[in-house]
């Protein structure tokens, strides 16, 4: 529970944490919230020996409507972007979200550009992006880039993001008023890591569902889209919501843990996934 | 007494201003880190400490060996259970061979904590990795990997016991049910993590200890037997101690380690426990797994039991290791009076944490056997759990009496207790809407669970103590003086670390002499302050050490009535007392109040004849007998059958604890026994794997429940006072964890009877409770998978299915 010892830098602009992350190289992280990066430097697993702390960069924070989405900056807190009425009244999904990501006190701290560069599956905003179609925008020494959630992230603990590279913004569409969504999230402990999350996104149009896109934590080493399940969905009435959802689970490779193994995560994917469709239908 | 009086304690704690041992800061104060072995049994064959001694800030190293000297009685065991159980020596810092994943090889000394832990990392050291043994049953295999090689065996102890012919009672019982269940070591988390400062005391020549314990006057005996430091050399301190739940029942390692460290080098010295340690290296509790059968006739009447039980003590033994499980072993018959009881444990060594008492101690195993197995017996012949546990409840009694443990329990009414939570959770209208939730096959299922429960209290007589192999000793010391200035104080031998001993030892003391509870301070946890005691644990603190601060009031108002009587001039019968005033009967104006016949006390000016000044009480109480609370449960659960989801939606506990002296407090304890009962049946478990190594080392991984995990609590009590003391007090520190978890299991198998569930283990997370509704449905070969995912990582704590052979 003791870090190994570290040397601090305060970032006063995005162009200086660039800069900073050029002259420390490999060994230094940037920190924002501190809620993932800290408690594994406490159990030794990661030793930064410096850390450039974006956490000052006010300009960062920030719910913009940007006409077709919503722009979030990065260092915008879980606690802010649940409580935001921009994000309330056109992307409901990411509020929720935001408000159930572990308690109180990490949703003051953490961050929605650290939860997204930290590439964890398991954590609860990636799936939803994902389903969202959202994209990032990222800056490095050359300039800025945007990149789609689907190619943001790779592998477990592993994002398209460049060592000296700073998420800014995060780009989330303007859902209608024919849209429905839910997040499913099962956990042990109501303030847990989900053991499967379900992010579910459906267009409607006369009772029926027009398109689904789905997002699923948990199930791999990434946030994955259960295409099976969308395509089933594509055009089908409320009634083929339980079949489609049988196949949840096809192409996800979930790991084995104490908390649950592959093949009840597998279960509960598909439960999940029906459940989490047919409150989207509803809302 | 019986106001709900706010706790004295609180405002300190909730602002910020207690006085924990981590905050205690002296000039010259050096800190130490532990370097801890990551094997579960290895050899160490290499080991240097001198490339620590070279980083930054450090000032010592040592090895075991360097140290040996300095502790000729190792850790200590304090309890010897049977008079052939092997107690291994136990090392603060191991000279050979690591024996758990914890075990201390070497310590650092530095000048801040974070430069001590960085220098660990530059102590050289090899291991020879040796055979391990994680569970019980194969530790006793012959053949099997020997945790102490010197010993020769396994098993620590072996203790058979039996009451009334049990035999006999098996052949003549219509049904006999068998079932197997398993105690899942569990690893207390008090808020405030261990800690300790030693430091030479400058006055003269010996030790002040500050320690967050339970037991300041035991670790004062204990750490002298341990280093050969004089007992009178040595004062302990326990400042304010945030929470123990017994891992603070016990005098560690470390606390021997800075004795001795500032013995040698001089300066005070500092340890603070982190929490991976503490899930490490703090005492685990449970650790059992117990087979259990009931002899009934075809109409429910119990005629015998017998219990089997292996207990785990891990690596080695701890202040009170051993005796765990047999101070429990009589509470298995539990609230049913029947003739015949048998009961062997045997204790079993692991290469895994020590193992000690866990809030309830023996007690919550024990309830937990009886409540499932007489719900088994109800499922065997058809009938309503509460039906059967009223056919073999004791008729009300307010004397002692015996039962088939060969105890004499003290005062009981189950019949009201039972009666009043079945009124209070609505019981007919729960049965039928599970008949609904059945009928409509709802997905989610609704269990009704019962549970009902004694428990022994107040350690204890002096006399059954040493029975029980830990020497004798159960009684409590209190000293009440009465100042010059009308205030008060009160110096108690408990030892509180969050039951709130302030408030109720005030309210006790401004009862008796008629002051009010904020003119009382009482004293406690310093071996320098107050009269040696017994410290707190077991739910002793109230029924012994308050009934000491009760009787020590009593004498000072005795006195207080002698003086009062010359000071009137009135005879000693003819005084009365009454809110704090003395008065003549008869003539009411004649009269002094306490405060002023204190005052004369003290100047002792005039004074009848041969009374000594002051007025200043010590009394020490040896109860006559353990005290027995009791109480029902019911617990109602929402069982998902789809993802296994169990959640409690409510729960009912009416409790007897006898007479109650804070109402707020009392429920206080409930509401957390609760919690920790619930958090046993439904969430925690540490997890080892085959190479004991804890799986479940952090709180990500081990389950503690929050306050979204619980329900809202329904609480309400039956009072039913106890013979064994004056204020007929019983004890309620642990009732709730006693009573919770079979009420909790037995509602999720209730839930799930209609599948052909009849068995659960703890904890029932979701995938354990999704398996077995996969079992019992036949899709076997589906959940063969979902166990070999997690139940190759509990080997230690499951053995699945066979309570499904009977
Ligand atoms: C007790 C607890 C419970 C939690 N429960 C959940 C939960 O249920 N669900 C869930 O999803 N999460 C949970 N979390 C994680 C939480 O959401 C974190 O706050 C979040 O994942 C990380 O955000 P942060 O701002 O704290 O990032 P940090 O910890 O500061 O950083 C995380 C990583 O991202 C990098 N990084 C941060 N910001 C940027 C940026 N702008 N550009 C580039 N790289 C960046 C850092 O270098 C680091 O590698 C929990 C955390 C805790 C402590």
């Amino acid at each position: 529970m003791i870090p190994v010892a570290f040397d601090y830098e305060v970032a006063e602009s995005v162009d200086h944490a660039i800069q900073l992350l050029g002259q420390h190289g490999e060994d230094a992280k940037l920190i924002a919230g501190g809620h993932s990066l800290i408690p594994i430097m406490r159990l030794r697993l990661a030793a930064p020996s410096v850390l450039i702390d974006l956490d000052r960069l006010e300009d960062l924070r920030y719910v913009r409507d940007e006409g077709e989405h919503l722009a979030i900056g990065a260092l915008t807190r879980h606690r802010d972007v649940h409580n935001n009425e921009l994000v309330q009244e056109h992307c409901g999904i990411v509020g929720y979200t935001a408000g159930l990501l572990g308690d109180p006190s990490v949703q003051h701290r953490g961050t929605i550009g650290g939860t997204l560069a930290h590439g964890d599956p398991a954590g609860d905003m990636p799936a939803v992006i994902a389903a969202l179609e959202g994209t990032l925008v990222v800056q490095g020494p050359n300039g800025e880039r945007t990149v789609s959630a689907s190619d943001f992230f790779q592998d477990y603990l592993f994002t398209d993001l460049e060592p000296d590279e700073v998420v800014k913004e995060v780009r989330v569409p303007k859902l209608g008023p024919d849209t429905g969504w839910s997040y499913k999230k099962f956990s042990r402990r109501s303030q847990d890591w989900a053991i499967v999350g379900v992010a579910a996104v459906v267009e409607k149009s006369n009772g029926n569902i027009d398109s689904a896109r789905i997002g699923l934590t948990s199930m791999g080493s990434t946030p994955i889209r259960a295409s099976a399940v969308e395509e089933a969905l594509s055009g089908a009435s409320p009634d083929g919501v339980a079949e489609a959802a049988n196949s949840a689970d096809e192409g996800t490779e979930p790991a084995t843990d104490d908390a649950a193994s592959a093949e009840f995560r597998k279960h509960l994917a598909r439960v999940w996934t029906r459940r989490a469709v047919e409150e989207a239908l509803n809302r | 007494m019986g106001g709900g009086v706010p706790r004295k304690e609180d405002p300190n704690l909730v602002t910020g201003r207690a006085n924990w041992t981590d905050n205690i800061k002296l000039p010259g104060m050096l800190h130490f880190a532990l370097l801890r072995s990551p094997f579960a049994h290895a050899k160490v064959t290499n080991l240097d400490v001198s490339g620590a001694l070279e980083q930054p800030g450090v000032v010592a190293a040592f090895t075991g060996e360097d140290l040996a000297d300095e502790w000729p009685g190792g850790v200590v065991c304090a309890a010897t259970v049977t008079d052939d159980q092997k107690t291994p020596f136990h090392p603060p810092i191991v000279t050979d061979e690591v024996k758990y994943m914890g075990d201390v090889v070497a310590v650092v000394v530095a000048t801040d904590r974070y430069k001590a832990q960085d220098a660990l990392e530059f102590v050289e050291v090899d291991y020879e990795p040796l055979d391990v043994v994680v569970d019980m049953e194969t530790a006793l295999e012959e053949g099997a990997p020997l945790v102490h090689e010197d010993l020769g065996t396994n098993e620590c102890f072996s203790m058979p016991m039996e009451v009334g012919d049990v035999d006999d009672a098996f052949n003549r019982a219509d049904v006999v049910v068998k079932e197997h269940y398993i105690q899942q070591r569990l690893i207390p988390n008090a808020i405030e993590p261990r800690a300790t400062v030693a430091l030479q005391d400058p006055g003269h020549d010996g030790y002040v200890v500050y320690t967050a314990t339970q037991v300041p006057h035991l670790a004062k005996i204990v750490l002298s037997l341990s280093t050969g430091i004089p007992e009178n050399q040595i004062r302990v301190v326990a400042p304010d101690v945030g929470g123990g739940f017994g891992s603070k029942l016990n005098v560690y390692r470390e606390e021997i380690l800075a004795l001795v460290l500032t013995k040698k080098l001089g300066v005070p010295i500092k340890w603070v426990e982190d929490r991976s340690e503490n899930y490490q290296a703090t005492i685990h509790g449970r650790g059992q797994i117990q087979d259990i059968e009931l002899a009934a006739t075809n109409e429910g009447r119990i005629l015998g039991m017998k219990v089997k039980l292996l207990d785990d003590m891990g690596a080695y033994l701890q202040l009170l290791t051993p005796v765990i499980a047999p101070s429990g072993a009589a509470m298995y018959p539990g609230v049913y009076t029947f003739d015949a009881f048998s009961i062997e444990i045997k204790g079993v060594f692991t290469n895994l944490t020590p193992t000690d008492a866990y809030r309830g101690a023996g007690r919550p195993e024990a309830a937990y056997a009886c409540e499932r197995i007489i719900d088994a017996l109800a499922r065997e012949l058809d009938m309503d759990p509460a039906e059967v546990r009223r056919k073999n409840f004791y008729e009300p009694f307010d004397e002692p009496t015996d039962t088939p443990g060969g105890l004499q329990y003290d005062s009981m009414n189950m019949q009201a207790a039972m009666d009043r939570v079945m009124e209070l959770a609505d019981y007919e209208g729960l049965r039928r809407e599970q008949q609904q939730r059945r009928e409509n096959n709802d997905p989610v299922q609704l269990g009704i669970g019962f549970s009902a429960y004694t428990e022994i209290c107040g350690l204890g007589p002096s006399q059954a103590l040493a029975g029980l192999g830990i020497g004798g000793g159960g009684w409590e010391a209190a000293n009440v003086r009465m100042l010059i200035t009308g205030k008060v104080e009160v110096a108690t031998g408990t030892s509180p670390h969050g039951q709130g001993h302030e408030t109720t030892w005030s309210q006790i003391t401004a009862d008796a002499l008629g002051v009010t509870p904020d003119d009382v301070v009482v004293l406690h946890g310093d071996t320098a302050v107050v009269p040696f005691g017994r410290d707190t644990y077991g739910s002793r603190s109230l029924a012994v050490g308050g009934i000491a601060v009760h009787l020590a009031c009593e004498k000072v108002v005795d006195k207080a009535k002698k003086l009062a009587a010359h000071m009137l001039e009135a005879a000693e019968d003819d005084i009365e007392f009454e809110g704090g005033t003395f008065s003549v009967a008869g003539s009411p104006d004649q009269n002094v109040t306490i405060q002023d016949v204190g005052a004369a006390a003290y100047m002792a000016a005039d004074v009848p004849e041969g009374m000594e000044p002051g007025l200043n009480e010590q009394m020490i109480f040896d109860p006559p007998n353990f005290t027995f609370p009791f109480g029902a449960h019911i617990c109602v659960m929402e069982v998902d059958t789809e993802t296994g989801k169990a959640y409690v939606r409510d729960y009912f506990a009416v409790d007897d604890c006898g007479p109650v002296i804070n109402p707020t407090i009392v429920d206080g304890q409930l509401h957390g026994g609760l919690a920790q009962g619930i958090a046993q049946a439904l969430y925690e478990g540490a997890i080892y794997d085959e190479d004991g190594n804890l799986m479940t080392g952090s709180m990500v991984d081990y389950m503690i429940p929050g306050a979204p995990e619980l329900p809202n609590f329904t609480l309400d009590r039956t009072v039913t006072p106890s013979p064994s003391n004056p204020l007929g007090v019983k004890g309620v520190g642990e009732a709730g964890t006693i009573g919770a978890p079979p009420a909790v299991i037995n509602a999720i198998i209730d839930a799930l009877s209609p599948y052909g569930v009849k068995h659960m283990d703890m904890p029932a997370l979701p995938m354990r409770v999704w398996n077995a509704i996969q079992d019992a449905q036949g899709n076997g070969a589906a959940s063969g998978e979902y166990d070999a995912a997690f139940g190759s990582r509990e080997a230690d704590v499951r053995q699945e299915g066979r309570s499904e052979d009977q």
